[in-house]
């Protein structure tokens, strides 16, 4: 058996530390500094990769995770609207946050592999950008319709310009141009510290998905059983793609952990502009309080189980 | 030591609002601000800061009392429903009240 992952660990830690009233507490200057590296480590990566690809072979896997960031929040949708008795604006917020991705659950699920020694195109954090837009897209008309005034010029600058894309994109491309041998410097920094900036993130993940726990009381089962049943539904459509476009085992789970996982950084920030009407403590609850955790303690190893048997069943 | 007679208008409310805010603020003729970043507690639940999504800020502007008017009726009007914001007045003075 391997021994529990000091990521997961400390994402305990920080959980039990917040559900017990701790005093712990990361100053948000910490918080913003770990996700910056994070973000740009994740960029970077990608990008001394990209570079030694065909841009256009990617083209076709870069079309179709576009189309399943714009269909995986209308499935949801209804779900939402019909099970759970949501408002129009609360059901198209909680979509957009399930169509979008979660770059810790990815990190996570990258230092889950690495840690195995199995491999995965490195190029993933590509699509990993892809797949944060177009669900804000399709939750703002699920909730407007089309005609009704919304301002997308602003709503385009809060989207391309927010820290997660800008990282994300900028770290693409400074990994793209720069390569690997004029990226040796700055490694350390970046690829030397990931675990260990990855486990002090978690800790705090954990703290806030403690955070939750008092709303999630009160908005009650269906919130719970939606953030774990949906992923699950996510990681399925998401693998069956990976393998579909001839990604590896890690490849392909790295889509179905993408698929499975819900925004908490760049969809929170556009809802609350786009459509300040919808709540979002529900969003946050089921995003943070439930879907995280669940990826994170109990998704990789089913996420990982999935991809092999997809790739076992079609040789 | 003589001081003119000002408002000082203090907002606190989400940080997801600071840009949005800030372009209202100077459109309605403020000349200035000044913006912190705050934590607490109120009818929306608690706001600890611990990362963005939670985080709140606090705008403090100077201005003459219909400016101070014009930033409440407008915050009122656009923001009260669907955000946690509060407004308040405080009479303060100035010695430069060319300045506000």
């Amino acid at each position: 058996m391997i021994p529990l992952d000091p990521i997961v660990l400390f994402f305990l830690l920080g959980l039990l530390a917040g559900l017990g009233r701790s005093d712990l507490r990361l100053p948000s200057a910490i918080y913003e500094f770990l996700s910056v590296i994070l973000l740009l480590a994740i960029g970077l990566k990608g990008g001394v990769e990209l570079a030694q690809q065909s841009v256009t072979a990617l083209l076709p896997q870069m079309a179709a995770v576009i189309v399943m960031g714009l269909l995986l929040p209308l499935a949801a949708y209804p779900v939402l609207r019909a099970l759970g008795r949501l408002a129009r604006a609360d059901a198209a917020s909680i979509a957009a946050h399930y169509g979008s991705v979660s770059v810790g659950t990815y990190a996570v699920a990258v230092a889950w592999l690495v840690s195995r020694e199995i491999s995965f195109e490195e190029y993933m954090p590509l699509l990993l950008v892809l797949l944060e837009m177009p669900a804000i897209v399709v939750g703002i008309l699920l909730a407007r319709g089309i005609s009704a005034g919304t301002d997308w010029k602003a709503l385009t600058h809060e989207v391309f310009l927010g820290k997660s894309i800008v990282l994300l994109g900028g770290g693409l491309l400074i990994g793209w141009a720069a390569g690997p041998a004029a990226l040796e410097p700055v490694g350390g920094m970046f690829f030397g510290l990931f675990h260990g900036v990855l486990a002090l993130f978690l800790l705090e993940m954990g703290l806030v998905a403690a955070g939750q726990v008092s709303s999630l009381r009160r908005h009650g089962l269906f919130l719970v059983a939606f953030g774990i049943i949906f992923p699950l539904f996510g990681a399925a459509v998401g693998g069956g793609l990976g393998w579909l476009l001839g990604l590896s085992p890690g490849g392909t789970m790295l889509l179905a952990v993408l698929a499975a996982s819900a925004s908490y950084i760049a969809v929170p920030a556009a809802m609350r502009l786009a459509l300040p009407e919808a709540n979002p403590t529900l969003s946050l609850t089921a995003a943070l309080g439930v879907t995280f955790p669940f990826n994170i303690l109990v998704g990789m190893p089913l996420y990982h189980q999935w991809a092999t048997l997809l790739h076992r069943l079609g040789g | 030591m003589h001081a003119e007679a000002r408002k000082l208008v203090t907002i606190v409310t989400e940080s997801a609002l600071e840009r949005r805010l800030v372009n209202d603020l100077r459109r309605l003729g403020a000349h200035g601000y000044t913006i912190s970043d705050a934590r607490g507690e109120g009818s929306r639940g608690v706001r600890n800061a611990g990362w963005e999504a939670s985080s709140n800020i606090r705008v403090e502007v100077v201005c003459d009392t219909a400016t101070a008017e014009a930033i409440a009726g407008h915050l009122r009007a656009n923001y009260y429903d669907h955000y946690a914001m509060i407004l308040y007045f405080s009479d303060i003075g100035v010695l430069r009240p060319q300045k506000f």
